[in-house]
């Protein structure tokens, strides 16, 4: 009995000593953050061989339908690379007491940190990778062989629908227009027409007239050959699609999705054509982009938080936010990396006119626009919109008929979840 | 020396490679003698189906019933001792419907909608695979050049995984695929779009998933086939049996315990249908393909606001309606067997 007990000491002493050090992320990637990270977490293991670092790459699908699961079974990896910030923020782990600096993090990661934390919570749960802007890209091969001039930054949706149907017509193109298949591509035109999701109570509002007016015009270019309707039709529910493929491969002429794509474009149009950020096309309310990001945050489940926070504060440290940032070709939330000046590491001239466009492009972000990502119903509102405004592009639902179940369905998810 | 028969050879092998499992035997044999002294031989019985049962326990029953409780609890946890009972407020929300026949009457619109194609899709699929099955295994069963390869061909497919049947579909189907390319490089078509079409994506689901299974379902039947003895067709020619009338007079009744076999799967698989289907089309265009096991997939776990409860909900109904079709075509078989003893 004593050896059977010793020897089961000394097993489950074995397993602990296994978990130990070890540090498990689940990360997705748009571009080629996920080499970067892989090289940055090489040289942190080297400096800190006691701790061992697995990066787990998966698909961003992975992230948005398969992490949320595991999180709720109290399960999952000890960081992830997550969009769905504030949604699942009851999971994420306060880091204060096993980072080095907390007045660092709250002074350089402070103006995203509600993004990431329960309503009324200070805690640190994590750092944003980038911080993101919605907003348009141009095919300018595509414009200048039709000759039709881009549309300057004043310019509304209207006038963009009219001269991507210029250039898609006389080049052959057979998408004039792309949005991305997602709640969030939505918000931003819809807000620049007037729509508010915020209640006075802090609930989600009714679809307001600004949302409908929005929804009315994209549907309609949809069903008139503007809007490539394939990606919106494309599934059911609220799975994600983008149109970026489609761009890249010259078949768009204007696309809408996010500085996320800088990139993703870079390497992969190369100099196939010339291609252009045009900031967020305006509506009768604004021009706004909305804003959003990648945040790695730490799960509150880990086994090793010591570790854990080792890690984040490496990643969150300056110079390896700044690294980062630069050899990403993202915009870093880093406060002090971004008071610095920034040495992005491309030759593509296209690459850094882009990213000067989003940057300033991020000045007429609205106020309503700037509430969302802090807001803990986006996601119910931002699936209810991807899920039914696809209904009624595949002409199974009437607008009328889509915008009250857009109503319902975000009030039977607030009801759940209360 | 006496030269080695190849029988005696072979029994001696055989001896060799039973010899650890005779030892084994030989090891319980003991403790199971014991053990029948005190159960009796009805016991025994019940120790011997202990293992089966427990897998079932765990696996089936149980799941089962967290099932039916998790259908009647509410919200968006996943651990029951989170979650608030709320009786039969997910199938009342289900069944609330102003017409069964409108899914826009409905207050789960999704649910009567992926209903309603399920429902579709067994109608038009199970028929159509059934005799696409049977052509195939009355094809296979003749006299061909090389008919093991092609019974191989005709199998292949079932081995695939799902999702690489989706995207081989997908990648031939799409915008840009093979398809499109082969009708344009031939008759100069204009590319089109056949999985944003609703009617083209519904009839490509039925086609690949009938491709998917096809050669499992025509394996049963020419099991079937070949077991139908051969002197009746002999008869059968020297009476000067037209070659229709053999087939509705003799292969069709003496092959229908294996039809009624494959139909009952087959229904059972069309209800079920999802992965290749969620692969190739995703459910859309809009919900068009969008089955029950997408609905309650994607209720339950895919979507960002999940609801357990309402998914489980869904899936005992949908169980309930498994159950009554299988007890008609048990009920069917039992009455064809009745008539065949008669």
């Amino acid at each position: 009995m004593k050896t059977f007990l010793l020897s089961t000491i000394a097993a489950s002493l074995m397993s602990t000593t296994a978990f130990a050090g070890d540090v498990r992320i689940m990360w997705y990637s748009d571009g080629v953050e996920g080499e970067v990270l892989q090289d940055l977490m090489g040289r942190f293991m080297k400096d800190n061989p006691d701790i061992k670092v697995t990066i787990d790459n998966v698909s961003y699908s992975n992230i948005r339908e398969q992490l949320p699961v595991q999180l709720a079974a109290g399960e999952g990896p000890d960081i992830a690379r997550v969009t769905d910030l504030k949604a699942l923020s009851q999971h994420w782990l306060d880091l204060t007491p096993h980072i080095k600096d907390a007045k660092y993090w709250q002074d350089n990661y402070g103006a995203q940190a509600d993004w990431m934390r329960p309503d009324g919570s200070s805690a640190i749960t994590g750092f944003m990778t980038q911080v993101t802007l919605t907003g348009g890209f141009a095919n300018k091969t595509l414009f200048d062989q039709a000759g039709v001039p881009i549309p300057d930054a004043k310019a509304s949706w209207d006038d963009w629908a009219a001269a991507a149907k210029k250039v898609a017509d006389s080049q052959q193109v057979p998408y004039p227009l792309a949005l991305d298949r997602s709640g969030h591509r939505l918000t931003g035109p819809a807000i620049s027409h007037g729509a508010n999701y915020i209640a006075a109570d802090g609930k989600p509002a009714p679809l307001d007239q600004g949302g409908k007016d929005f929804i009315t015009k994209f549907v309609g270019w949809n069903n008139d050959g503007i809007s490539e309707k394939e990606v919106w039709v494309s599934a059911a529910g609220t799975t994600y699609r983008t149109a970026a493929e489609d761009f890249i491969n010259g078949q768009v002429a204007y696309y809408y999705s996010g500085s996320w794509q800088i990139p993703n474009f870079a390497t992969k149009i190369g100099d196939a054509f010339d291609w252009v950020a045009t900031g967020s096309p305006c509506g009768p309310s604004a021009c706004t982009g909305m804003p959003g990001g990648a945040g790695l945050v730490a799960v509150k489940y880990t086994k090793n938080p010591a570790d854990v926070g080792k890690v984040m504060d490496f990643l969150a440290s300056e110079p390896i936010a700044k690294e980062f940032a630069e050899r990403t070709l993202f915009i870093p939330a880093n406060k002090a990396v971004l008071a610095k000046e920034l040495n992005f590491q491309t030759d593509n001239p296209q690459v850094k006119a882009a990213l000067d466009v989003f940057v300033s492009s991020s000045a007429t972000t609205s106020p309503e626009a700037l509430k969302l990502p802090g807001w803990k119903w986006s996601d119910a509102y931002y699936s209810a919109l991807v899920s039914r405004v696809s209904q009624a592009v595949a002409g199974e639902l009437s607008l009328d008929d889509a915008f009250k179940r857009i109503d319902d369905d975000i009030a039977q998810k607030v009801k759940e979840a209360q | 020396m006496n030269a080695q028969t190849p029988s005696s050879a072979a029994s001696r092998l055989t001896g060799a490679l039973l010899a650890p499992v005779r030892y084994l035997a030989g090891i319980i044999d003991l403790p199971l003698r014991g053990l029948q002294k005190v159960t009796g031989l009805t016991g025994m019985a019940s120790f011997f189906l202990l293992p089966n049962m427990a897998i079932f326990t765990i696996f089936v029953l149980l799941p089962l019933i967290m099932n039916v409780i998790y259908s009647m609890t509410g919200g968006t946890a996943i651990f029951l001792d989170s979650r608030t009972f709320v009786g039969a407020e997910q199938y009342s929300r289900l069944l609330d419907c102003g017409s069964y026949l409108d899914s826009g009457t409905c207050a789960e619109d999704r649910f009567w909608i992926a209903t309603s194609n399920t429902a579709w899709f067994v109608l038009l699929q199970v028929p159509l695979l059934l005799v696409v099955a049977l052509v195939t295994a009355l094809v296979l069963n003749r006299e061909l050049k090389a008919r093991s390869f092609w019974r191989a061909v005709f199998f292949f497919p079932v081995l695939l995984s799902p999702v690489v049947v989706g995207l081989i579909w997908r990648w031939i189907l799409q915008r840009q695929g093979l398809l499109n390319l082969m009708l344009f490089e031939t008759v100069g078509a204009q590319p089109h779009t056949w999985l944003t079409d609703r009617f083209w994506a519904f009839a490509a689901a039925i086609g690949v998933s009938i491709w998917a299974h096809v050669g499992f379902y025509a394996l049963i039947l020419l099991a079937g086939l070949q077991a139908i003895p051969k002197d009746i067709y002999e008869a059968a020619e020297m009476d000067g049996t037209r070659p229709s009338r053999v087939f509705w007079r003799i292969t069709l009744p003496l092959l229908m315990p294996n039809l009624l076999v494959v139909l009952v799967l087959a229904l059972i698989r069309a209800v079920q249908v999802f992965d290749e289907v969620y692969v190739l089309t995703g459910g859309g265009p809009g919900t068009s393909t969008m089955y029950l096991i997408q609905y309650i997939f994607e209720t339950g776990f895919a979507s960002q606001l999940r609801n357990p409860g309402l998914a489980a909900a869904a899936s005992i109904l949908m169980g309930l309606v498994l159950v009554v079709l299988t007890l008609v075509q048990l009920g069917i078989s039992r009455t064809n067997e009745r008539k065949g003893q008669r």
